[in-house]
This record gives structure tokens, C-alpha cells and sequence, in this order.
């Protein structure tokens, strides 16, 4: 099944099929239009209906309403009367001009008049076109329902019987999705040419995989990755599913332009870079402007970081979605995205915010709230500022001022339970600059803040641990600027101290110096973490490291919840990206042609850093592995079945050794069978050989260079000759003075 | 396994040739010198000297008495081997990208540049070998007793089946031909390779029934001669230049890099100068030879099997002996087969 964007048109591609081209749409928009001047005229409905005498009461009420979008006049409005001299719930409008009468159109129409009455605004034109006689039915007949048909499980892939984990390869023009075999081949499950035109993306539980084009999103999934949904977005750049996967954004760098005729769009996305889809319907909720264009990443293809919106945890009823109006933060509420009491929350110069990414219940609070942390710089001689609000309640439950910031980067733990605030500070002078780390324990009452010790460089990394409570940071010195060298980075780990059930303050366990290190990559089950330099010239390495380590403490960080181990450390040369799996077993780093050409391909290591294969991939692009849903164990049986580890390792490992055994004999069986194959050729071809020669009536040995027509010199085979060589070597000269 | 380094040549070479008892090993570069190496201590007999241009091509005869040379001067050259003269010159209108004699040494195949308006051609010039005393070596025909025209993708490289029955050559668009040559006649034509991508080598097993191609499409593939069937597949990493079937052992050696022009422009990591040993029979790759700082253009196998050596872009020829583990290696499958 070839990927298409069959319910678009053909022309939005601009794709050269030439003999095919389809002039209807220009011979549409080039005839000549006989209802000239027409199009300044709308059709309002849905007016009640008045007797004569108040009718010029309501044209004047309406009138109000009419001349917010454009001119018109009491002259313009037309009212017709029935027999009963009795208005008829519709009025005909004359603005100045067609644009005004489109701008009715697009503002007016479904506005409510009052209590019981809507507006429906249409285009004369419109009803001339689509109401004409012929063109609608005249008996109103049943939509046809159709028949119920069943589609592939979502989730079918969980099923696997060994529980393998799948991941999707884009390459060249090729995407295909693989099982994961651990170190031998992966084992295709699909594999199509021009899947996707710009990237890959699965949702965040893993049951769809999206692939983007110019026309839109489409998204894919069941056993066979069939035809899921489309979202036309022209154009659309990045993509990003909400996390329980309701819902998806679209945005695109130039404004969306409707054309007629568009089945799924219509003029409310007009002029938008922004789409909240509801995946379901396949519809789009709402669109928005993009006001800050300059401020939004490049479309860097794969890093989704729509920074000024994000989406909010959908638990339970609440569903919220923000956007960025530059001086406040409007949270909108799913489904229906209304703005969340109607206002935006007004705050001046509010740079950047982060959603909770899990439901926090905080000590002492019952209601249901989500938290959302934002910061404001300094603004005159207001201190920055980062704030901590609960929604819906808009309330604010804390906040923290700040001085001589430059910038801030919030991070949430991924539970919820921390924020840290990263506060990049430079001094009076402005000259040097300095990190401070402010950590919101957002589950403890108030919500106390703890300063780490202020580090003296910048920090260029951060990353939590996932359900846990440590973090790794890296900072790096004062990098000349232009110098070709990286700079050198230090990467150093924190913990809390022990303290009984409650986690202590934090404290630096170790820092590792001297390193070029830039990115930071905890498993998703926490524990291990991959240190490692990507996109580099230069150094490649990738350090494996387990914090809870099982050997001996060193006695100065006896008191912290971690035991640093530094498991081994791995080369990939030019590697740009890193990915774990979604179980934490297995990490993949790639090399993609997105970045450089050299050595394109992807790497598989266990959590340990034993590298499994490498497979160098020409014009590798991108590495995903398919997330999976949340577990469906309750904790009991999860820690039951951590208890009786070792026995199911048991009988994985007898299945692993059946695997490994089984595949050898297939080895073996193969090479056997190629070896005879190879035997018997050469046997057959030397029985026909010996056929020829006898036709020919040539000599057994006719290919002999003795018979060859040079060799008569010296008549007879003279032998080998041996060739002796003595080879002197003075391996030592002293020279001793007599007497 | 240490090479021996062989540094006669001022430019990349271009082939290198064992002859039949493997003693002697000749080599051309782009500097119009041909030189003749004793292959067991790397020390140089001698040189050939006459060419006007890059020298595309060497081969010798089966017993070691004539040596053909191509070139890039349009001429083919045949040599006195013990003596060094040049006892006769054939022209050509374009370039000579290969020659080779049939295994009986009565035949001499050459193939010719599209160039100028001419396309590319296979010639086979008659060989005499004068009075058997290595006199009258200079009465050699004048005329080529066959020419075969390459209307469709010139012949880059081309060789002799079994008995010589037939020329199989390799072409610019990445098929394979096999010829009559008696006639001339094309007998068939096979896309052994990635369309239009160029087969830079071809090698012969020692019973010359099946032969070993080296394309660009970075891949070289075992062919029978007799049917042209592709029996087995060695996919590399980087585009191949030359390709060898090694005797004794049932390895092929494949030999390449980035092209030469791309070099500067990639690190010496991206390069993969290094020659690849495969196993003919499984199709795996069971080890690699580094040495050369560019590309591998041309490596020839002893004719014992007992050594083999390389040339590469940057000039050097690597004579290396094999050590005892490469002939003690052994798949366990192979080792049965040898008990029963």
C-alpha cells in the first residue's frame, strides 16, 4: 500500500502530471460572472420574527452588530414582509464592499443575537450557488450509516509473544518498522518508499505513528500500519500529540490559506500556523496565529519544541491547552477549547512556561488542580520572578523573585514532584555569569524551595531522573569564542541525602572533569544514564552510568541515595542522536544524515554499553522507537513480579538459549547446504568441461600454460627453484679503546 | 602478515600482475613506467620503458616470455620480458584501458577508450612467439584479427573464459557481455551490477569458469562464465576498484575506497582504503588488510595462492605473504566436508 494524500488535491503538491491537469478549478475562477456586484450582499438568518412596526426597531438593533465588521447602512438592509405583514426571520444586507460582506461572513455568522436567537450569515452568492434549484434535494433523505467494519488493534504489537519492543527506521526515501531482536538483525514487519517527506513521530503511547508531507499530517497504526486519520495542514513543519493522545497540534511557518472547496478545513483556519485536531473525528478544534515567529525554533525537523504552548496532562475532566499572546498565558479547555473562564491570566512579560507533567497532589490541597510554572524577567527595577499557578483556580501558590537574571529554564520532574529552576546569572559587571539551581519540592507543604549551591559556570544540560530524585547537570567554562576546539565540560551528578521515606536536601555526589560531554540521557526507568558528546567534530563518546551500582560505597557519599559507577564507555563516530527503549534495556545511538554524511547508520548498546551491532545505514535520517502505554499492573503485582525476577529470568534465559541454538543449526544447516551447492557446480562444470575438450578434441590438460604456445624455452619443466638469501644485520657496534 | 612496500612508481598504479610461477610481479602507474618486482623480497628487477602516457594496463603471458602493455599514448606495447625491449607497438585511435592474453598465450585481447568519436571497441590481435628461442619475437600481424564495436555501454574491462570460448567484458553501465571470439558475435548480456554504475575489475578463478566483477555500485558478484549466472554477491561499504579470486583457499579479496577525486575532501576514516577478505563460498566477510592511504585501484593473487598484492592511489605496491592462520582458517561446515 503506497502512502497517499488521496482526499487532497493533486495541485497543493505541485506534482507535474501533466496530461492529467485539471483546468476546472481556473475555469472556475476566470469565467466571467454574470451576478457582478452581488457579492457584497449577505444573507442573515435566524432573526426572530417581528410584525411591520417593529421591524425598523430590530433593523436598528441589528444594524448595531452589522456595522462592527463594515459599512452598510439602514438603506442596505432589507427585510422582506409576508402576507401577514409579518417579518420572515431573514434579512438581506448590503456592506461597501465584497470584503466587508466576507468579514460578516466570517465573524458574524453563529453569533448569538440574544437568548434565543443565532445569527447565520451566508453569502448571497453562496445561496444562489449551493441553494439553487436542482442542487439540493427537495426530500429530506437518511445520511447513509455505513456499515460497521472492523479495524486492526492499535495495540496489536504489545502482544508479541516475546515481548519485543519495535522501533521505526527512516532511511533514504524508506521508512520501515522492525522488531527489535536484540544483537541479531531486526526483523521487518513493514517497509514503504516515501512513507513520510519530512519526519517520523509516533504518539506518546505508541499507537499511532504519524508521517508528515506538505499536505498534512497522516497518522498510521493497527498490525499492518494502515490509514489511521489525516489532518491537512499545508505545509505543517512540527507536530505534537497531546499525552494521552487525544488530541494533536500542527504548526506550520507560513499562514494556512483556504481554498474553497476543502473538505476538512474552512475559514476560521484561514490565516493560521496553528491547529488543535481532535484525533478522533479527525477534525480541527481551533487554530491560532503564531505571533512570535522569530521566537519559535527553526523547524529543526525532529526536536518538537513548540516552547510557547504545550499541552497539560488529560487526566480526569480537565483538558487544557495555552497559547501566547505575549503579555498572558490563555488556558483553554478541551474538548470544546474555550478559553478557561473566558479570560486570559494577565501577566506582564512573561517569557516562558511549563506544565506539570503529571497530576501533583500537593500536601494539604483536595481539589483537583494542575500546576504550570512560569517565569517573567526583570523588568525596570521589578525583580524576575517564577511562579508556580494551580489551575483551573488561577490562583498563584508561589512564587520566588529573583535578581541579575539572564535566563531561566524550568525543568519538572517527570512525577511532578520537583521543579528545578535554572537560573543563568551574570554579574553586576555583566561580564561573567553563573548558574543557581532552584529546586520546588512541589508535594511538600508550601512548597519549600532549595537552593543548590551556586555553580560557577553556565550550565548547559539538566535532566532529572525519571521517577526519581537525582539529576545530572553539565556545565562548561568560558569557551573562546571561534576556537576550534569543543569546549571541555563538567558533568556532575546530585542526589538527595537519605532521610528516611522523605528525600533529604540535595548534594553533589561527584564531578567528572575534563569531559566534552553535552547531552544527558536517563533510561525512562530511571537509574542508569547515558552521558555522551553528539554533534561533535571530534569526540564521540558516550559514557554508561548506573547510580545505584552494587558494589562498594565510597565512604564520603555514604549518606546519599546513590552509588555512582561509571559502567563503561563506547565510541560511535559521529553520533547526533541518542534514544533508549522504552523498557530501559537497550540504548541506539545514530549517526543522521540530517546533521552529516559521514558514517550515517545506528548503533544498538544495552544499558551496560555492551554494543550489540552496529548497522551503518546509507543516508540514515532518524531512529524512534515505539513508546509504549503505561503498565497495566497494579503495584502489588509489579513488585511481585520483581520478586520472582530470578525465575522468570530462568525461563527467558532457557528461551533465549533455545533462540540461540536453534538459529545456529539454521546457520550451520545453510552453510552446509550452500558448501554442496558450490561442490556439485563445480563438479557439473568440470564434467562439461571435459565434454568440450573432448569435442574439440583437445588434451585433458589444454588450459596448461606447459602447452601454452610460449613454452618451449628450455624444453622441459626445470622445477622449482630454491632461492636462498642471507640477510646480515648488525644489531650492535661497540668500539672498545686498547691500552 | 607484513608487507613488503614496493615504492617504484612517482603516481597511482594502476594493475599489477603476477606472472604464472608468481615469482615476478609487474606493475603500471600513471607514470609511463612499467617495473618488474621478484615478489619474494620486494626488490626490483627492472623497468619497461617506452610509453608516451599513463600506462592503463598490463598482462604477461602465460609463460612469461612477452609482457602486453595499454595506454593511455593509444598504443598497446608488447615487451621482450627478459630483455626489456619493446618488440612491437600497435595503435590505436584512442586510449587502451586492458589487456589480456587467453590462457593458452595465442591471443591478445584489448579494450578501447570511447573517445573522440570513436567507440569503445575489444580487439584481438594473433601473438607469435617467434622461433621458441626467444628470437624473432618482433614478427607479430599487424592487423588485428577481430574487432568487436560496443554499440550500446563501452567495454571498460574484458577477459577470457575457460579454452577461451568466450570474451566476457565488463561495461560502463554495469552489465556483463560474453562474446564468440570467433565472430564477434555478442552471445549474452546480463545487468549483473546497479545500472550505470561502472564494473571496474574482472578476475578470473584459475579453471576460468567462473569470474570475479568489482563495480562502483560498491558490490562484486562471482559470475559463471559459462552462462553468465551470478552466484554469489559481496556487498562492501565503499565502491570497488578491483576484485580477486584467491587459489588454494576459497577467499576473494575485494579492493576500493572513495574515489579518488572525493579524498581530500573526506577524512581518512570516511576513506575505507583497506582490502576485504571474503569467503567466496559463504559470502562473509572474514577479515581486512589496512596499509594504503588511498584508494585500493588494482590487487592480483600469486598464482600459488600463497601471497597477494595491492596497489593503491597513493603510489605504493603491498606485497603481503600470508601467515599460517590464513590457510589454517577453516569454517567448521568446510572441515567436516574435508574428513569424510
Amino acid at each position: 500500500m503506497a502512502p497517499s494524500f488521496d482526499t487532497l488535491t493533486e495541485q497543493d503538491l505541485h506534482e507535474e502530471e501533466e496530461e492529467e491537469v485539471d483546468f476546472s478549478d481556473l475555469k472556475e475562477q476566470y469565467e466571467v460572472k454574470l451576478e457582478e456586484g452581488l457579492d457584497t450582499f449577505v444573507v442573515i438568518d435566524g432573526l426572530p420574527v417581528v410584525p411591520k412596526d417593529s421591524r425598523q426597531k430590530l433593523v436598528k438593533f441589528l444594524l448595531r452588530k452589522l456595522t462592527s465588521v463594515g459599512q452598510t447602512s439602514e438603506d442596505a438592509v432589507f427585510m422582506p414582509l409576508n402576507d401577514k405583514d409579518m417579518t420572515e426571520g431573514f434579512a438581506f444586507v448590503e456592506y461597501e464592499t465584497p470584503e466587508q460582506a466576507v468579514a460578516a461572513v466570517k465573524q458574524l455568522h453563529g453569533v448569538p443575537l440574544d437568548k434565543k436567537h443565532t445569527l447565520a450569515v451566508n453569502k448571497l452568492m453562496d445561496i444562489e450557488r449551493y441553494g439553487r434549484e436542482g442542487r439540493i434535494e427537495e426530500e429530506y433523505q437518511e445520511p447513509q450509516v455505513e456499515p460497521f467494519k472492523e479495524k486492526e488493534h492499535l495495540r496489536s504489537w504489545l502482544g508479541d509473544a516475546s515481548a519485543r519492543d519495535q522501533f521505526a527506521l527512516y532511511r533514504n526515501d524508506k521508512v520501515g518498522v522492525f522488531w527489535n531482536n536484540k544483537g541479531n538483525p531486526p526483523e521487518n514487519v513493514v517497509d514503504r518508499a516515501h512513507w513520510t517527506q519530512l519526519f517520523i513521530q509516533w504518539s506518546p503511547k505508541g499507537n499511532f505513528l504519524a508521517s508528515v508531507h506538505p499536505q498534512g499530517v497522516q497518522l498510521w497504526g493497527g498490525s499492518s500500519f494502515s490509514k489511521q486519520k489525516q489532518f491537512p495542514h499545508p505545509f505543517v513543519s512540527l507536530i505534537e500529540f497531546s499525552p494521552l493522545e487525544g488530541y494533536l497540534t500542527t504548526w506550520s511557518a507560513r499562514p494556512i490559506q483556504v481554498e474553497e472547496g476543502q473538505p476538512i478545513l474552512t475559514f476560521e483556519e484561514d490565516g493560521k500556523n496553528i491547529i488543535v485536531w481532535d484525533i478522533e473525528t479527525g477534525k480541527p478544534l481551533r487554530s491560532f496565529v503564531s505571533h512570535d515567529l522569530a521566537a519559535l525554533p527553526p523547524p529543526s525537523r525532529v526536536t518538537f519544541n513548540l516552547r510557547r504552548r504545550s499541552s497539560g496532562p488529560l487526566s480526569s475532566g480537565l483538558r487544557t491547552r495555552s497559547t501566547w499572546p505575549g503579555q498572558s498565558i490563555s488556558i483553554y479547555e478541551l474538548p470544546n477549547m474555550n478559553l478557561l473562564g473566558r479570560t486570559s491570566v494577565k501577566i506582564e512579560g512573561v517569557n516562558d512556561f511549563e506544565w506539570s507533567p503529571a497530576t501533583v497532589t500537593r500536601d494539604g490541597v483536595k481539589q483537583y488542580e494542575q500546576l504550570l510554572c512560569f517565569w517573567t524577567p526583570e523588568i525596570g527595577s521589578n525583580p524576575a520572578r517564577v511562579a508556580m499557578m494551580s489551575v483551573p483556580s488561577k490562583e498563584i501558590v508561589r512564587t520566588r523573585n529573583l535578581f541579575n537574571v539572564s535566563d531561566v529554564k524550568l525543568h519538572w520532574q517527570s512525577q511532578g514532584t520537583y521543579v528545578c529552576v535554572k537560573v543563568d546569572r551574570h554579574s553586576k559587571s555583566k561580564k561573567s555569569m553563573a548558574t543557581n539551581l532552584e529546586i520546588f519540592r512541589v508535594r511538600e507543604k508550601g512548597v519549600p524551595v532549595e537552593v543548590v549551591d551556586s555553580l560557577k559556570d553556565t550550565v548547559i544540560n539538566f535532566a532529572w531522573e525519571p521517577n526519581g530524585s537525582r539529576f545530572v547537570l553539565i556545565n562548561t567554562g568560558e569557551n573562546p569564542t571561534g576556537a576550534a576546539i569543543p569546549p571541555k565540560t563538567a558533568v556532575s551528578f546530585f542526589a538527595p541525602e537519605k532521610k528516611g521515606n522523605t528525600a533529604g536536601s540535595f548534594k553533589l555526589v561527584r564531578t567528572v572533569e575534563k569531559k566534552t560531554s553535552n547531552g544527558i540521557y536517563w533510561s525512562p526507568k530511571g537509574r542508569f544514564v547515558v552521558v555522551a558528546t553528539v554533534h561533535s567534530q571530534s569526540n564521540f563518546d558516550l559514557d554508561f552510568w548506573d547510580m545505584d551500582f552494587e558494589g562498594e560505597k565510597n565512604d564520603a557519599e555514604k549518606d546519599l541515595a546513590a552509588n555512582l559507577q561509571l559502567m563503561k564507555t563506547v565510541e560511535h563516530y559521529g553520533v547526533t542522536d541518542i534514544e533508549w527503549d522504552p523498557t530501559g534495556r537497550y540504548v541506539v545511538s545514530s549517526a543522521s544524515v540530517w546533521t552529516h554524511s559521514m558514517e550515517n547508520g545506528w548503533n544498538m548498546h544495552t544499558f551496560s554499553g555492551n554494543t550489540l551491532s552496529e548497522n551503518p545505514t546509507e543516508k540514515f535520517k532518524q531512529f524512534a522507537w515505539r513508546p509504549r502505554p503505561p503498565t497495566l499492573l497494579s503495584k502489588e503485582e509489579q513488585k511481585q513480579v520483581r520478586k520472582n525476577l530470578r525465575e522468570y529470568s530462568k525461563e527467558f534465559d532457557e528461551e533465549d538459549k533455545y533462540a540461540v541454538d536453534i538459529a545456529n543449526t539454521a546457520v550451520v544447516e545453510t552453510r552446509k547446504r550452500v558448501l554442496s551447492e558450490w561442490v556439485a557446480w563445480l563438479r557439473r562444470e568440470m564434467e562439461l568441461q571435459a565434454e568440450e575438450k573432448e569435442a574439440f578434441g583437445l588434451p585433458e590438460d589444454a588450459d596448461s600454460r606447459k602447452l601454452a604456445l610460449d613454452a618451449p624455452i628450455g624444453g622441459e619443466e626445470q622445477g622449482d627453484t630454491v632461492v636462498e638469501e642471507i640477510v646480515e644485520e648488525i644489531i650492535e657496534e661497540t668500539e672498545e679503546v686498547i691500552g | 602478515m607484513r608487507p613488503i612496500l614496493l615504492s617504484g612508481h612517482e603516481r597511482s598504479l594502476n594493475q599489477i600482475k603476477f606472472n604464472s610461477d608468481g615469482d615476478l610481479l609487474f606493475s603500471v602507474a600513471k607514470d609511463k613506467i612499467v617495473c618488474a618486482w621478484w615478489s619474494a623480497n620486494g626488490e626490483r628487477l627492472g623497468t619497461y620503458q617506452g610509453h608516451q602516457g599513463a600506462i592503463w594496463t598490463v598482462d604477461v603471458s602465460p609463460n612469461t616470455v612477452l609482457l602486453a602493455t595499454g595506454s593511455a599514448d593509444n598504443t598497446v606495447r608488447l615487451w621482450n620480458i627478459k630483455t626489456g625491449e619493446c618488440v612491437k607497438v600497435w595503435d590505436f585511435p584512442t586510449a587502451v584501458k586492458r589487456v589480456a592474453f587467453s590462457p593458452d598465450g595465442s591471443k591478445l585481447l584489448a579494450v578501447t577508450e570511447k573517445r573522440m568519436g570513436y567507440l569503445g571497441t575489444i580487439v584481438v590481435l594473433d601473438i607469435k612467439y617467434g622461433d621458441g628461442k626467444l628470437g624473432n619475437l618482433e614478427d607479430q600481424a599487424d592487423e588485428p584479427s577481430l574487432r568487436i564495436t560496443c554499440e550500446d555501454s563501452k567495454a571498460t574491462v574484458a577477459g577470457w573464459s575457460f579454452l577461451a570460448k568466450y570474451i566476457i567484458a565488463g561495461h560502463e553501465d554495469g552489465s556483463v557481455s560474453q562474446y564468440d571470439p570467433k565472430t564477434g558475435e555478442q552471445l549474452e548480456n546480463v545487468q549483473a551490477h546497479e545500472f550505470d554504475h561502472q564494473i571496474n575489475d574482472i578476475q578470473f578463478s584459475q579453471d576460468r569458469t567462473s569470474f570475479l566483477t568489482a563495480s562502483k555500485d560498491k558490490s562484486a558478484k562471482l559470475i559463471s562464465a559459462r552462462n553468465l549466472a551470478i552466484m554469489k554477491t559481496y556487498p562492501a561499504d565503499t565502491p570497488l576498484n578491483s576484485a580477486a579470486i584467491t587459489p588454494k583457499k576459497d577467499y576473494v579479496i575485494l579492493g576500493g575506497g572513495q574515489a579518488a577525486m572525493d579524498v581530500t575532501t573526506t577524512s581518512a576514516r570516511q576513506g575505507k582504503f583497506e582490502a576485504r577478505f571474503y569467503h567466496k563460498i559463504f559470502e562473509d566477510e572474514i577479515g581486512r588488510v589496512r596499509g594504503h592511504f588511498g584508494p585500493l585501484n588494482t590487487i592480483d593473487v600469486h598464482p600459488a595462492g600463497t601471497a597477494y598484492a595491492s596497489g593503491g592511489e597513493d603510489g605504493y605496491v603491498r606485497i603481503h605473504h600470508f601467515d599460517k592462520p590464513y590457510f589454517d582458517f577453516m569454517y567448521e561446515v568446510e572441515r567436516e566436508q574435508l574428513r569424510k
